[in-house]
């Protein structure tokens, strides 16, 4: 019998059709999975089994009864905490929302219940999505299921790991600063950031609302692609979310497995992100070079792109990114939801109930960066930082305008290592956001970027990530050329790269049902 | 502050030139708010007209609303203000429980509407143009209740509670330039321009524009600069001051009292300043420096709002008369006394008078009615004039009076039967049987029978003591239950006694 933990989501839906296999008996594997791998995982922060196996039923009594269902009915999906849940509690990882219910949900996660996909539950992140470990969550870390004390990536650690653990085929993640595509290099998934605007934020927890960026997480680029299809369109809720209509992504998945899919694709490498630049792994390079070296002998041309301007994205971001963010969590403050903490002693007054609710409940990395933010956009400086910050801003765009001129799609490395372990750089902060130097000028560009599987360093046979990245609204092309790459380099080493994972001890177990 | 720390009004004014400037906030009447699809009401249960969005719950985000930004232009073109061709919302960035996001969503260095004026006539014929900076959207904040404590304050209360159906709700702030040159006039100024704009947005269909709800909120800034200096003084901004006659008030109070601590060698601090209407005296508030940090930025959540040239000017094609010129003409062609005029204007029936006007009723006719039985009955009952009847009713009554039909006492009874819902004046007159007597043959039969039951005054009469006839009309009309022409009466009296 298939274990049906193993298949792709897109595997996965053709049992579920062809009626081989029940979305209870899909749910019900995954939920087992969970609870024998999670207790040292910890992907999850809430497991909602229960609803999920209804969910499920309800799918399956659908089908039966001849209803019409969407392409991935029935399958199991994670969603990451930062997406507001109506039946779920959603903490953003953060002590300020512990055991929040919102009354609503996100508009991507409508999206996920109206094509009958099943939530399994929210996965884990740095606290409001602030880290690039997932060791910033105040509820604890997430483990790389490839090497337990080593980190998942951030934010979206909980659901990178949820997918490379076999715990979910799919799940939702967003991306301001590589938050998808980070965690999906060095766990040995795939994952997508779209166009900004293409899927809506509304009931996203905004971070930096700029960059911000729902996306799916998942193993194969076809899987990426077909999540992709159910959230992505206009939202009259999101003013800032693109009134295009998407071609299928899932069809452009598939004409990238035609032959000569690669033949005549003039591939951008940049120079600036290209391994030679400080802080770059030699096996990550290494891998970069010999992908490389097979899309040329596939027929694809090859080409050195400079982005000047990328060197200054890591320091335009760190000012960007809290300015924003400093006044997106300037919201919690107990006086409508969340956490509320009376000051120690003195008065009770509504400004000293918000000082310590704050106090309490955010972590210090939320502090540092909401405190830097607010230092960025204060009088005075808010030119020499907010404003410089945006020039550069226009800088990168300008720079992605002429490398497009020359090319069809920009490559890098997702991230310049291979997982860390944890503590290893929770002290040094520089470290730690230079870590993100490779996937944060898509988010300033607001242009789409795909991670997937490079194969495993040589010296420390951890995963490394390719990184692609296509003009604004194109992101179908990434589908197109992602796939034919998976398919290739799947090829040069004859089997998936996560099939390599190692096996994870069972029987850890957790409690089924939320424990956030 | 007592009133004794005040210096005398016209000394103030020998020793300092008031300095002048204005925020008036114009709250919207869209029908739902300005970042969200919640009902913009006003009377609804605390908390109900909310959602994620305007409660600041995480994940809501803002949505504009098209409604608001075609108020807004169309209130910056009847200021005479340039609409932008692109700007942006921004975030003013401060922590306020009223504020759910604890930030405003506003405009900041992008208004949609700028640099306007407005030319305001004052009482002695004067002329003075206000020129207006700037006009930008923003959203109002939430209502705070301070409960327990004695004063109903926040000094001292217990807790407080938050109603957030107002909050998000659209407003255009409305800030002049510096008013130099105001000297004496300077409190008529604010309460003339305050006026000012609420009649445009009132006529502009954009607001409720009642003062007395908060659709139209003053802040009035005031500063002092010694005579032969040219250096301005520190200013204070009075705030939400919410009637016209407070504006002046207010303005007054400030020049007084700030004339009195500068010449008493103090000095003024900026700061903003409560109004207490029930005092007639402004208090301090919070210390306000030109440093206030509010961390603008231009707000991430929302693309620029560009409005096309042409919209802009289709929108300038529906924009009404001006007031002002509405109220010259107007008065030239029903030839009002100023008096006249002004009691209508104050009373605020000029639409309802020009209705009536325009359904056929006489100016003055119409002025009378308005301005007197049926502003007396609203007043009786609580109510506003025009939700008691309407011009064309109005001007019915007027032509059954001009015909004969009902007298002025007759009519008022007529208005009273239309008010109760009996239906247009002729209904009621039908109805309850009111119109004028105008049959001599009933009239001469009541006057004989008069006649002979007082023949101690019918002797008068004929003896030439013609005053005495009062008795025998007071009895026809009596006999009449009033549905007589007294002055038919009195001549048919007269003809009788003398035969
Ligand atoms: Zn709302």
């Amino acid at each position: 019998m298939t274990d049906l933990t193993r298949i792709s989501a897109a595997e996965l839906s053709g049992l579920l059709a062809d009626g081989s296999v029940s979305s209870v008996e899909a749910t019900r594997v995954h939920l087992e999975r969970i609870a024998a791998v999670d207790g040292d995982v910890h992907a999850f922060l809430h497991v909602a089994a229960e609803t999920a196996l209804a969910t499920a039923a309800d799918v399956d009594r659908r089908r039966a009864a001849g209803d019409r269902l969407g392409p991935l009915a029935g399958v199991p999906v994670a969603i990451k905490d930062v997406l507001v849940t109506a039946d779920m509690p959603t903490t953003a990882g953060s002590k300020i929302l512990e055991g929040w219910m919102p009354p609503y949900d996100a508009t991507v996660v409508r999206k996920l219940r109206e094509s009958d996909l099943v939530p399994l539950g929210k996965t884990n992140m740095d606290e409001f999505a602030m880290g690039s470990s997932t060791e910033h969550s105040a509820y604890g870390p997430t483990h790389n299921p490839w090497d337990l004390e080593r980190i998942p990536g951030g934010s979206g650690g909980g659901s990178a790991a949820a997918v490379a653990a076999f715990e979910a085929p799919l799940a939702l993640g967003s991306d301001t600063g590589g938050s998808i595509r980070q965690p999906a290099a060095v766990t040995g998934s795939v994952g997508f950031k779209p166009t900004y605007g293409g899927v809506s934020r509304y009931g996203a927890i905004a971070m930096a609302s700029s960059l911000d960026q729902v996306g799916p997480v998942a193993r194969t680029v076809m899987d990426t692609a077909l999540l992709h299809d159910v959230i992505a369109g206009h939202d009259q809720m999101d003013a800032t979310s693109l009134a295009t209509d998407w071609p299928s992504m899932a069809a452009a998945a598939t004409a990238g497995l035609a032959d000569g899919a690669l033949k005549g694709v003039r591939v951008g490498v940049i120079q600036e992100l290209a391994g030679n630049a400080d802080g770059f792994q030699a096996g990550v390079k290494q891998r970069f070079d010999e992908t490389l070296a097979l899309l040329s002998a596939a027929g694809a041309e090859v080409i050195g792109v400079s982005c000047p301007n990328f060197e200054y994205s890591i320091a335009a971001y760190y000012l960007i990114h809290p300015a924003e963010a400093s006044s997106n969590l300037a919201r919690f403050d107990s006086v409508r939801f969340g956490l509320r903490e009376n000051p120690a002693d003195g008065p009770i007054t509504s400004e000293r109930v918000m000082s310590a609710t704050r106090g309490a409940g955010f972590g210090p990395e939320v502090k540092r960066r909401i405190i830097l933010g607010t230092y960025a956009l204060s009088a005075g400086y808010y030119d020499a930082y907010y404003g410089s910050a945006q020039k550069v801003r226009t800088l990168i765009q300008r720079d992605f305008q002429a490398a497009f001129e020359k090319v069809d799609v920009l490559v890098s490395p997702s991230a310049p290592t291979t997982a860390f372990k944890i503590g290893e750089k929770i002290d040094d902060l520089l470290a730690m956001y230079i870590n993100d130097i490779t996937t944060i000028p898509a988010n300033l560009a607001g242009v789409p970027g795909l991670g997937l599987p490079m194969g495993l360093a040589p010296e420390d046979g951890l995963p490394t990530g390719l990184q692609l990245m296509a003009p604004a609204m194109q992101d179908a092309r990434l589908y197109t050329l992602g796939a034919a790459i998976e398919q290739l380099l799947e090829a040069s080493w004859g089997h998936t790269l996560i099939s390599q994972a190692p096996e994870l001890r069972t029987g850890n177990t957790r409690s089924a049902e939320g424990n956030n | 502050m007592a009133k004794a720390n005040l210096m005398d009004y016209d000394k103030a004014l020998e020793l300092f030139e008031p300095v002048l400037g204005f925020e008036v906030h114009v709250e919207l009447n869209t029908a739902t708010k300005m970042f969200c699809g919640c009902a913009n009401e006003f009377g609804q249960g605390a908390n109900t007209n909310t959602c994620p969005t305007c409660l600041g719950l995480p994940g809501g985000l803002p949505q504009v609303n098209g409604k608001a930004i075609e108020s807004s232009i169309r209130l910056g073109l009847a200021l005479g203000c340039e609409i932008a061709e692109t700007c942006r919302f921004a975030r003013k960035n401060y922590f306020y429980p009223d504020t759910a996001k604890n930030f405003q969503t506003s405009q900041y260095d992008e208004p949609i509407a700028y640099e306007g004026s407005l030319t305001i006539e004052l009482e002695s014929g004067r002329q003075v143009t206000v020129a207006i900076e700037r006009a930008h959207m923003e959203e109002d904040a939430g209502k705070l209740t301070h409960k327990g404590g004695a004063s109903g304050r926040i000094q001292g209360a217990d807790y407080s509670l938050v109603d957030y159906n107002r909050g998000g709700v659209p407003l255009v702030e409305i800030v002049t330039h510096m008013i130099e040159g105001a000297e004496a006039d300077a409190p008529e100024i604010g309460r003339t321009y305050v006026a000012a704009v609420r009649e445009i947005v009132k006529a502009l269909g954009v607001s409720n524009a009642r003062m007395e709800e908060g659709n139209v909120r003053c802040d009035a800034n005031v500063s002092l600069r010694p005579r032969g200096s040219d250096t301005l003084g520190t200013r204070t901004e009075t705030k939400n001051v919410n009637s016209l006659r407070s504006v002046e008030r207010a303005i007054r109070y400030e020049i007084q009292r700030q004339a009195q601590v500068l010449s008493a060698g103090g000095t003024i601090v900026q700061e903003t300043r409560h109004w207490h209407e029930d005092t007639g005296t402004t208090s301090p508030g919070r210390p306000k420096s030109d440093a206030d940090d509010y961390r603008y930025f231009p707000e991430p959540d929302l693309v620029p709002v560009a409005p096309s040239r042409e919209w802009v000017e289709e929108l300038r094609a529906t924009l009404p008369e001006p007031p002002a010129e509405r109220r010259k003409r107007l008065q030239a062609e029903w030839e009002f006394s100023a008096l006249e005029f002004q009691d209508v204007v104050n009373s605020e029936l000029l639409d309802q008078v020009e209705a009536t006007v325009a359904a056929g009723a006489s100016a003055q006719s119409a002025r009378k009615w308005w301005t007197g039985e049926i502003a007396r009955l609203a007043n009786v009952d609580g109510v506003s004039p025009e939700t008691l009847v309407s011009p064309g009713q109005v001007a019915e009554l007027v032509a059954l009076i001009d015909s004969g039909t009902l007298t002025d006492r007759l009519g008022r009874q007529v208005l009273e039967g239309v008010i109760a819902g009996e239906g247009n004046p002729a209904q009621v007159v039908e109805a309850r049987g009111l119109a004028v007597v105008s049959d001599d043959g009933a009239l001469i039969a009541a006057i004989d029978d008069a006649l002979a039951s007082q023949p101690d005054v019918l002797a008068k009469i004929r003896d030439g003591k013609v005053q005495a006839a009062g008795a025998v009309i007071g009895a026809v009309m009596k006999a009449m239950r009033g549905q007589a022409d007294a002055a038919r009466v009195r001549e048919l009296v007269l003809e009788r006694a003398a035969e």
